[in-house]
């Protein structure tokens, strides 16, 4: 929404500066996109006169003229190109070192062909007032009075154009009227009465018929189209003072009478539409559309409606769409002589539907689709009909009304007092009362609750928390006191984390503190890759997705990361650690959606560093680190690994041989790690190696401590004693397996069970490694004889045997 | 025996022990000298034959022999050791101008969305908001309905919000799921589980159709919700101003309070912040929506608008990290790019807390 700073003193009595009147209009909601001065643009251009013009002795297309830009003083003389350049000619004049802008050049003193130019004569596109360079201004003769003064001051250019950036809730300030009100509300200055018309009585008939044509008797797309017939107009170019207006807001006028509806659209917030009545077949109608109709808009692009839509026909065709968009068959031209005025209410929410569909947006979409005032449909044709007399003339018809304006008073029960349990401000009743009727409101009864009837341009306003809004926007938010939030437990602050939450945020730093730098990555990945990873359901993927690579909610972190390692490694980068720790979708139910952390180590990466190095080149990273990356992150989330089970069911996307999956029980998955299958490195084209884990967050045990406190440190002064063995098992035998079985040789002396040496070789014979293992024995009461040590060893080697079939080396 | 042929077999001794050049040969000076078949102790076993009155002279000058024996071994002794260190020192010597590998933590990084909501959390955990999550694919209902955003609201359409196929749903006559666009509907969630008084804070991803150099299609919000039977626009305001104030680290905060209008909220404001605040005066930032929960909200949560009010806000997660770290592009958030996460990301160690600051 565009206007004047004099346009708004129209309807506002003011001597607010333009500095008061933002912040004003920023602390009422009526936020201010921008104030542009065309004065700051173009206050160094002042009125000349050409007094003299010749032929450029070098150049035909060129004249040299004499210029009188001060009254008495010297001429000056500029180099001019334009064919309208003559003597006695009233234009526009740029002194040396202007700024141009429409050509953006700052003037320069430098012969032209031989002829120095000491300024510029300007066009209207050079100062960006229109699109018009046939030639330079022309002004008036009379102006010859004002040579030597700014142009913007002669033209009434040096008007500020405010701009606001409306919220949907406020259709009566698409109009100056509705913006004025609200800064007299706000004390800003005093609210002009509306200006008096001539009261419009037509003579005749409205000739044409204007229907409302729904069956069914629903009129809500349109409940009401007033019409007006004017005859005989003198149709042409509008007033200056109409066009300026106009200009001044970004508008192009057009001829008088649809500038009149313009001009009206702005003033009150009010759309008309014009029809060249010549040109109607028959009656004109509201009606829904029939699928498959068209029309061409007045913006030169055709239309195919559908009856959903609610558009304007007459007899024989569709000519526009209802409060959005006349057609061009039957628009008013310079000839046109008779006009059929149309003042109409049309539906919001139809409106903006139909608008959308269409993809257009229009000055009456923007008014309608937020709710015109429907009790300003006859004052609005009225004002229209005696704009339009005025400036074409002509003889107006009788008002034809079709239906009934929708006119429904909306009254709200309103104690005074919610104002200052909502806001926390007292503000008096006075107060309240008068903000309440400047902006329109009626307010009736004695209290404590009032009965406050809405004006009929406030379609927002729905209850008592509105009318709140109303008085503490007026007010000022500003002024509302902070009040201190209470303390809940009254004291020391409690933690607030869920255990969830806790673990997510222990998962970040974990990872990080390993090296992995975290990455977030988009919640949707490509088809392709969904499926891959064991997603892809119809069930979650996008129905308008944004492009073909985020079509589809992602089953895991891991293909956002393997892109993300891809895209480095065009970048340069081959050794990369990456985290994400985010959410993954196995359906589209809220349970379905779970917690996950995943990391990546691709190429030569490791916990010690990556890359070459002098003191040794990282690997490759392969399955040990990403076990490693996974016992540890469950850890450090308080889960004993020890008594997880490992698996070798690791989903496909790992390598079959060279991965694994981390239990607990049967159900229970907390893990899966493993280097990448060369496949999924395929389609994910990343090259060289990956190793990757991922960490079901959700689905690992919750905390069962009772107590914070530790159970007492079991150390015993008796020394530890620790064996070695070495078996020679066959290669499929899990080294897990051989030291489960150990350790439950005698589950209270042997303390742990470490693996110091895998060996493979010829020498053992086919299929067949050795596993060196280190048993330690921790006595509690008593020193171990070595007899006892023997029989405890004898048993490791037996249940060793037992399990796995593993036989002592020799 | 003289005293003469003691002094000789002294000089004689003292001679091999400065001739020693090395531990092996002090060793064997010192074996020479006084091991059991040394000089010295041969001395002694004269002692036995000679008449007493020599032996009590003889003896007290072999003693103070053996003494003096004695320290010239450790002195030589102590100086070849000496030595022999600082050889084996010098050989030891390493450029230590070579670089080393910085470790794990020094290398790992956290990534700016997670470090700013960790600071968030910390600063609302001190006014007693815990942190309430929700689903990223919602219903039509939570996210837009029990809001109090008709079906004809903009935000609605297609062109707005990523809608799922959801074949099942819809053969079922149900509406789509769709990716939620706000976090509010986990408001509605905690309203329609929770009795008051509420205080939470929600983060989280959300998804609009918007692409450009300030929108992405998913990005994150974190919002409040305050729910009693009392609290008012002047707590919300605090707890704005006090959370800014932390936020930014600052002592002072400008802020601005605009009345807007947002479908869920009634009033409702714009809020802006003094851009002071990241070191650049002058300037408005806006950072914030926020406003008195719609009564038809609180209706439509299962609550009593005439007994319960509350206040809710809500901000962009990923704009307030840009504005605090001076983060130029909102999509370099989710390019997984390096050198931009190490470069603006965070160490593990930097842990937010109130004792020890947001930032460290």
């Amino acid at each position: 929404m565009k206007f004047t700073l004099s346009w708004l003193k129209d309807h506002l009595d003011t001597s607010a500066s333009l500095a008061d009147i933002r912040r004003m209009l920023d602390q009422i909601g009526l936020e201010v996109e921008g104030i542009e001065d065309p004065s700051e643009k173009l206050g160094l251009f002042t009125i000349a006169r050409v007094l003299e013009a010749k032929q450029h002795p070098q150049a035909d297309r060129l004249r040299v003229l004499q210029v009188e830009i001060e009254p008495g003083k010297p001429s000056v003389e500029v180099v001019c190109g334009a064919p309208n350049a003559r003597a006695g000619l009233v234009g526009v004049f740029a002194p040396l070192g202007a700024y141009i802008p429409g050509t953006g050049i700052t003037l320069e003193k430098k012969p032209v062909r031989g002829v120095v130019s000491n300024g510029m004569m300007l066009s209207e596109r050079e100062m960006e007032l229109s699109e018009d360079h046939a030639g330079i201004v022309d002004l008036d003769a009379k102006m010859a009075d004002s040579v030597g003064k700014r142009y913007v001051d002669v033209l009434g250019l040096s008007d500020p154009v405010i701009e606001i950036k409306l919220t949907p809730n406020r259709p009566d300030c698409t109009g100056v009227r509705g913006v004025a009100r609200d800064l007299a509300a706000a004390g800003l200055g005093v609210l002009n009465p509306q200006k008096s018309l001539v009261a419009v009585e037509g003579t005749f008939d409205c000739p044409v018929e204007i229907k409302l044509e729904f069956p069914g008797g629903d009129t809500t797309a349109c409940p009401c189209f007033a019409g007006r017939y004017i005859k005989g107009i003198k149709n042409g170019p509008a007033p200056a003072w109409l066009q300026a207006r106009l200009k001044a807001i970004g508008q192009k006028p057009i001829n008088a009478v649809v500038d009149v509806t313009n001009y009206i659209s702005v003033d009150q917030g009010r759309p008309l539409h014009v029809y060249d009545a010549d040109k109607l077949v028959g009656a004109i109608r509201a009606r829904l559309s029939k699928t498959g109709e068209s029309f061409l808009g007045l913006n030169g692009k055709t239309y195919t409606t559908d009856d959903a839509m609610c558009v304007i026909a007459d007899d024989r065709a569709v000519l526009g769409f209802g409060g959005i968009l006349g057609g061009e068959d039957t628009g008013s031209t310079e000839t046109t002589t008779n006009i059929l005025i149309e003042c109409a209410y049309f539906d919001p929410v139809r409106t903006a539907a139909t608008g959308r569909k269409a993809g257009v947006q229009t000055d009456a979409r923007y008014r309608f689709e937020r709710g015109v005032d429907p009790a300003y449909i006859e004052p609005g044709l009225d004002l229209a009909t005696r704009m339009m007399l005025d400036v074409a003339g002509g003889q107006p018809s009788k008002r034809k009304i079709a239906g009934e304006p929708p006119v429904k008073p909306f009254t709200v029960d309103f104690e005074f007092g919610r104002v200052e349990k909502l806001m926390g401000i007292r503000i008096t009743d006075a107060e309240i009362r008068r903000t309440l009727e400047a902006l329109g409101f009626l307010i009736e009864g004695s209290g404590p609750k009032f009965k406050v009837t809405a004006p009929s341009w406030r379609p927002d306003i729905h209850g008592p928390a509105d009318l709140v809004e109303e008085v503490a926007r007026i007010a000022g938010l500003e002024s509302i006191p902070s009040a201190p939030l209470p303390r809940l437990t009254g004291g020391v602050t409690r933690a607030t984390l869920t255990e969830g939450q806790r673990r997510v945020r222990r998962a970040r730093r974990s990872l990080a503190a390993r090296g992995f730098v975290e990455a977030v990555t988009w919640s949707f990945i490509k088809q392709n890759e969904a499926e891959h990873f064991g997603g892809g359901a119809e069930a979650l993927q996008l129905a308008n997705p944004i492009s073909s690579e985020m079509t589809t909610m992602r089953p895991g972190l891991l293909p956002g990361l393997l892109a993300a390692v891809q895209r480095n490694h065009n970048r340069g980068f081959g050794d990369i650690s990456l985290f994400e720790v985010g959410q993954a979708y196995r359906g589209d139910g809220e349970k379905d959606q779970m917690m996950a952390a995943a990391g990546v180590r691709a190429g030569a990466t490791g916990l010690g560093g990556s890359g070459r190095h002098w003191d040794g080149a990282a690997q490759s990273a392969g399955v040990f680190d990403v076990k490693a990356d996974a016992v540890a992150l469950l850890a450090a989330l308080g889960i004993d690994t020890s008594k997880a089970q490992i698996t070798r069911d690791a989903p496909a996307w790992y390598h079959p041989g060279r991965s694994g999956t981390l239990r607990l029980g049967p159900k229970v998955v907390l893990a899966h790690f493993g280097e990448i299958h060369p496949a999924t490195l395929k389609l994910m084209d990343v090259p060289g190696t990956a190793a990757a884990f991922e960490v079901f967050l959700d689905a690992l045990p919750r905390d069962k401590r009772k107590s914070r406190a530790k159970p007492p440190l079991a150390a015993s002064d008796l020394l530890p004693v620790t064996r070695d063995f070495a078996f020679v098992v066959e290669k499929g035998v899990a080294a897990g397996d051989v030291v489960k079985a150990a350790q439950g040789a005698d589950k209270t002396l042997i303390s742990s069970v470490s693996v110091f040496d895998v060996f493979e070789g010829s020498s053992l014979g086919p299929g067949q490694k050795s596993l060196a293992i280190e048993v330690t024995l921790s006595p509690a009461e008593k020193t171990l004889t070595d007899e006892e040590i023997d029989a405890v060893s004898q048993k490791v080697i037996s249940e060793v045997k037992r399990t796995t079939g593993g036989e002592i080396r020799g | 025996m003289s005293g003469t042929d003691l002094s000789a077999i002294e000089s004689e001794l003292v001679t091999d022990i400065s001739a020693a050049s090395d531990l092996a040969a002090i060793e064997a000076v010192r074996i020479s000298a006084l091991g059991r078949k040394g000089r010295v102790p041969e001395l002694m076993s004269r002692l036995g034959k000679m008449p007493a009155e020599e032996r009590k002279s003889f003896g007290a000058a072999v003693n103070q022999l053996r003494d003096r024996v004695t320290a010239a071994l450790e002195t030589r002794k102590a100086a070849l050791e000496g030595e022999a260190m600082a050889q084996r020192l010098a050989s030891e010597r390493a450029d230590v101008t070579l670089p080393v590998r910085p470790g794990p933590v020094a290398e790992g990084r956290i990534h700016p969305i997670s470090q700013v909501f960790d600071e968030i959390a910390e600063i609302f955990a001190d006014m007693g908001f815990a942190i309430a999550e929700g689903p990223d694919i919602e219903t039509d209902d939570l996210n837009f309905t029990k809001l109090n955003i008709p079906p004809e609201h903009p935000a609605r359409q297609m062109h707005d919000t990523f809608y799922l196929k959801s074949p099942e749903r819809i053969a079922k006559g149900e509406a789509p799921m769709l990716l939620r666009t706000h976090t509010s509907p986990v408001q509605v969630r905690t309203m329609l589980s929770q009795k008051p008084p509420i205080r939470i804070i929600v983060p989280g991803r959300v998804y609009r159709m918007d692409s450009d150099a300030t929108h992405t299609p998913m990005f994150h919000q974190i919002e409040g919700l305050v729910i009693d039977e009392s609290t008012h626009f002047g707590h919300l305001k605090w707890c704005l101003e006090e959370f800014c104030k932390a936020f930014f680290e600052v002592d002072e905060v400008r802020m601005r309070f605009r009345a807007s209008h947002f479908p869920f909220t009634e009033p409702s404001a714009e809020v802006d912040v003094g851009a002071e605040a990241i070191g650049k005066p002058g300037k408005w930032l806006e950072i914030l929506g926020c406003g008195m929960v719609h009564p038809k909200v609180i209706e439509m949560c299962g609550l009593d608008p005439e007994k319960y009010q509350g206040w809710a806000f809500g901000m962009g997660l990923d704009r307030i990290a840009m504005l605090k770290y001076g983060i130029p592009d909102l999509r370099d958030m989710f390019n997984a790019d390096l050198r931009w996460l190490r470069h603006y990301g965070f160490s593990s160690l930097d842990v937010p807390t109130l004792a020890g600051g947001m930032s460290s």
